[in-house]
């Protein structure tokens, strides 16, 4: 095998280790909120409805989270054993984050087993508190990933000598970081629409077949409404998020758009293929990509040309993925607001079959776009592992054997997703009375 | 004298996962060690780990990242060369965690007994993996740099292969102590004679598997056997085999509670031996200074873990009150009801009013601002907007009260 064919497998391995763990992160961001509001209107209104919902995705809260230990486990695991030479180089530099992440993660556990084994063991109350800590550690957990991440998009904090990081400021350069910001935004609310949209999408489901009552009614009210307020300002975020990265990865930005030549007053393209420099068969857009990304007709972008071929991420992989994200991200915004205005205007929940198939298909769709999202923002750092400091060729394992990692883990994942599914619908079938009692 | 205290943590990280993950492990093992006919034996080894497995096992992330970040070098080169093992107990993980999510939904019959091998296996084969990569490391087989050792036979040595059997039976020693006094706590003399017996046995086996490691060292890693037989080694290792054998005598008395704490103890004393007898060297010819990250990594590794223990402390504290005074155990139900009040909000029309204003604000500000206090607005002004039109719109419409009779529903469901 290829020294190259050998770097992309190790890369496969741990984009579809991060592909099966990150919808799970969004569960732990977004799902907690979602299941203590419930609780909270329990005890606001004494409506023993709300304690049923609350209870029961309590427990659909705990499966995700005990999946997402074990799959969060594996990515710690895969960073030394697949990428040792970026640890060893920089683990003095990122390490702190995750450190801290840790310290949020053990919060979450502990407070998620008092909350969940909790009902009926404490005060009403007390039992709603004890389920703040696991929103909070929840949110703080990913934003010291997040902020890993945003670190090695855009490095500071160090220098480079003799192969080795010196002068190091951890704080600074993992928290004085300007790409952070728009990267912990967006993808807490990424994790808002996926987990909204999903578990809407289930009592969708249970619309379409004809079983809507009140229990129904009130816990599709929830999700719905959170995934419809963030998915249209999710847009407005985004594209700040793409002026951040045309100011600090503007390379990157030239892939996501297919731009192989600096150009002022840049056009954008819809849809197409790259292919010999240019966008061929899409739609082009006079002046919109200078316009969005420096607010002016005829600002210059820079374009692929600007660095050595080597330099360069794959234009067409990252071209694909973020219009893929761009055009799930428009449609579920445009549901969003639809199911405002609907629900505000006519005072009610909507009426029509196609709005529900709407909301189901927006759980997957959400969760496409989410992955396609991650897709574009770390495809287009490549060929870096550290942006500009470290290639990911330079990191990567000189261990033999790769190949059989990638199958074992592709078969365990493949079993994992299967069980997941299975003890959820399990966990759906318990009939409501049977939770409501005990 | 700062290059130490990761270290130090590491250790006390490692003791604990040891001593509390093990545990959670030995009751997998005991869960596949069981005969057909007792059913009440594994139920209690698994209600038992309910509330507190996800916790327990983040010790090993401690491990980890604290590794990584004070000792960065010395994790590369573990992880590369010990990547099978690693990979091993990795995939041991996530089918344990799916296996114990899956038994919990799961009736009896032949699934649930599928799935509790699973169980089982992933609960032997985790710890053997974990002691062995920690022989290995013990014994010098990991030398400094990208995958530099052997990826077998590094492991699979004499010392890697004692050590992992001796956290086998470590697991399955400490989860019958555990278990049979959690067993004496919900008063069930089977269960306690069954877990007794058990401890007696895993014990023996633990105490004997341990002396056979000491021989097996000696002949496969003289630095470390020359260091557990002088100095804190051998007071460490005098400190383990008898807190080794209190517990053992403690067993045997029922007074399982201090048996906890005496099994924990030897755990910690021999991690603590080991750790004499191999420094200064973390590995072979790379000592703690020169493995240890600059000043500034290092200081703000301790103030985030000090930090983050001023918060854990207590937490932990109550997980385990909660978990140890029964308070979890089923049949124990103690639920009062709530004040209720009127949800039905006032004035909505300003509600509306605010979140569209927020709303303009926060998308004008995002979209044309460039300036960082512009943005910080936005993104504020976006955040508010979110949480003031929130809670009316998760509230189902006026038109479908929710606020029927619960009782209605339910029975419909019925």
């Amino acid at each position: 095998m290829t020294a190259h064919a050998y770097l992309e497998e190790a890369r496969q391995i741990q984009a579809l280790s991060l592909t099966v763990h990150i919808p799970l992160v969004c569960f732990g961001i977004a799902f907690p909120s979602m299941v203590v509001f419930a609780e909270s209107r329990y005890l606001r209104t004494g409506n023993e409805l709300y304690r049923t919902i609350a209870r029961r995705w309590s427990k659909v809260m705990l499966t995700l989270f005990a999946v997402g230990v074990v799959t969060g486990t594996i990515l710690s695991f895969e960073l030394g054993i697949l990428w040792p030479n970026f640890i060893s180089t920089f683990g003095n530099v990122f390490g702190l984050g995750f450190a801290l992440e840790g310290f949020s993660f053990f919060l979450e556990a502990i407070f998620i087993g008092i909350y969940v084994y909790g009902w009926d063991r404490m005060s009403p109350r007390v039992h709603c508190l004890t389920g703040i800590p696991v929103v909070i550690a929840g949110i703080s957990g990913s934003t010291f990933v997040i902020a890993v991440n945003a670190w090695m998009n855009h490095p500071s904090g160090f220098h480079l000598r003799h192969g080795k990081a010196v002068d190091v400021h951890p704080w600074s350069a993992l928290f004085g970081n300007s790409f952070l910001w728009q990267e912990i935004l967006h993808m807490y609310f990424a994790a808002y629409m996926v987990t909204g949209f999903l578990v809407a999408g289930w009592y969708a489901w249970c619309f379409l077949r004809g079983r809507f009552g009140h229990y129904e009614r009130a816990a599709i009210a929830i999700p719905l409404a959170a995934a419809a307020l963030i998915s249209p300002i999710q847009i407005i975020v985004g594209d700040w998020a793409a002026r951040e990265v045309q100011k600090d990865q503007p390379v990157k930005l030239a892939a996501m758009e297919g731009l192989s030549h600096t150009t002022r007053g840049a056009p954008e393209h819809l849809l197409g293929w790259y292919e010999n420099g240019r966008v061929r068969y899409g739609i082009e857009i006079p002046h919109l990509l200078s316009l969005l990304a420096k607010h002016s007709f005829n600002a210059p972008i820079q374009g692929l040309d600007s660095v050595p071929a080597a330099d360069r991420p794959p234009v067409n992989v990252e071209r694909i993925s973020f219009q893929l994200m761009v055009g799930i991200g428009t449609l579920l915004g445009v549901l969003g607001v639809a199911y405002v205005v609907v629900r505000l205007g006519r005072r009610r929940l909507p009426r029509s079959r196609w709005f529900y198939v709407g909301v189901l298909a927006a759980g997957p769709l959400a969760l496409v776009a989410l992955v396609a999202g991650w897709v574009t923002t770390e495809v287009g750092r490549q060929p870096w592992i550290v942006y500009g400091v470290m290639r990911t060729s330079e990191a990567v394992t000189h261990a033999r054997g790769v190949p059989v990692g990638y199958a074992t883990l592709a078969a365990v994942y493949v079993a994992l997703a299967a069980a997941v599914a299975w003890v959820l619908l399990r966990l759906s079938r318990v009939p409501l009375a049977a939770q409501h009692a005990g | 004298m700062l290059d130490d205290v990761p270290l130090i943590l590491i250790l006390v990280g490692v003791a604990a996962y040891v001593v509390l993950a093990g545990a959670d492990f030995g009751a997998g093992i005991w869960v596949i060690a069981s005969s057909r006919s007792d059913g009440a034996l594994r139920d209690h080894a698994r209600h038992a780990m309910g509330p507190v497995w996800e916790a327990n096992h983040v010790w090993l992330i401690f491990v980890f990242v604290v590794c990584w970040t004070a000792y960065p070098g010395v994790f590369a080169s573990i992880a590369s060369t010990l990547a099978v093992p690693l990979l091993i107990a990795a995939v041991g993980i996530i089918l344990r965690g799916t296996a114990y999510a899956l038994r919990a939904q799961s009736d009896d019959g032949e699934v649930a007994t599928g799935i509790e091998r699973v169980f089982g296996a992933s609960s032997l084969l985790t710890p053997f993996a974990l002691g062995a990569a920690v022989g290995a490391i013990a014994s010098g087989r990991v030398p400094v740099g990208n995958a530099r050792g052997d990826l077998l036979t590094s492991w699979l040595s004499p010392t890697g292969i004692v050590i992992g059997a001796l956290s086998v039976a470590t697991s399955s020693y400490l989860a019958s102590v555990f278990l049979a006094a959690d067993a004496q706590r919900v008063k069930s003399v089977p269960l306690v004679n069954a877990f007794r017996e058990r401890a007696l046995i895993a014990g023996a086996v633990a105490g004997a598997l341990a002396l056979a490691a000491l021989v097996v060292v000696r002949f496969d890693a003289r630095h470390i056997w020359d260091g557990l037989t002088s100095g804190w080694g051998l007071a460490a290792l005098v400190a383990s085999a008898a807190a080794g054998l209190v517990t053992l005598l403690l067993v045997r008395a029922r007074r399982f509670e201090p048996a906890r704490v005496a099994a924990a103890l030897a755990v910690a004393s021999i991690i603590a031996g080991w750790a004499a007898a191999q420094s200064p060297e973390l590995l072979p010819g790379l000592t703690i200074d020169e493995a240890a990250a600059g000043h500034s990594t290092l200081v703000a590794l301790v103030i985030a873990v000090a930090a983050g223990l001023l918060l854990l402390a207590p937490s932990l504290m109550l997980l385990f009150r909660l978990t140890l005074t029964g308070r979890f155990d089923p049949g124990t139900a103690a639920g009062t009801q709530p004040r209720v009040r009127d949800l039905r909000r006032q004035y909505p029309g300003a509600r509306i009013v605010v979140a569209g204003s927020l709303l303009l604000v926060g998308c004008s500000l995002m979209v044309l601002s460039d300036a960082t206090w512009g943005l910080a607005l936005g993104v504020a002004s976006l955040l508010g907007f979110v949480a003031t039109a929130f809670a009316p719109l998760a509230d189902p419409p006026e038109s479908d009260d929710a606020s029927v009779p619960v009782d209605a529903v339910l029975e419909r469901e019925a």
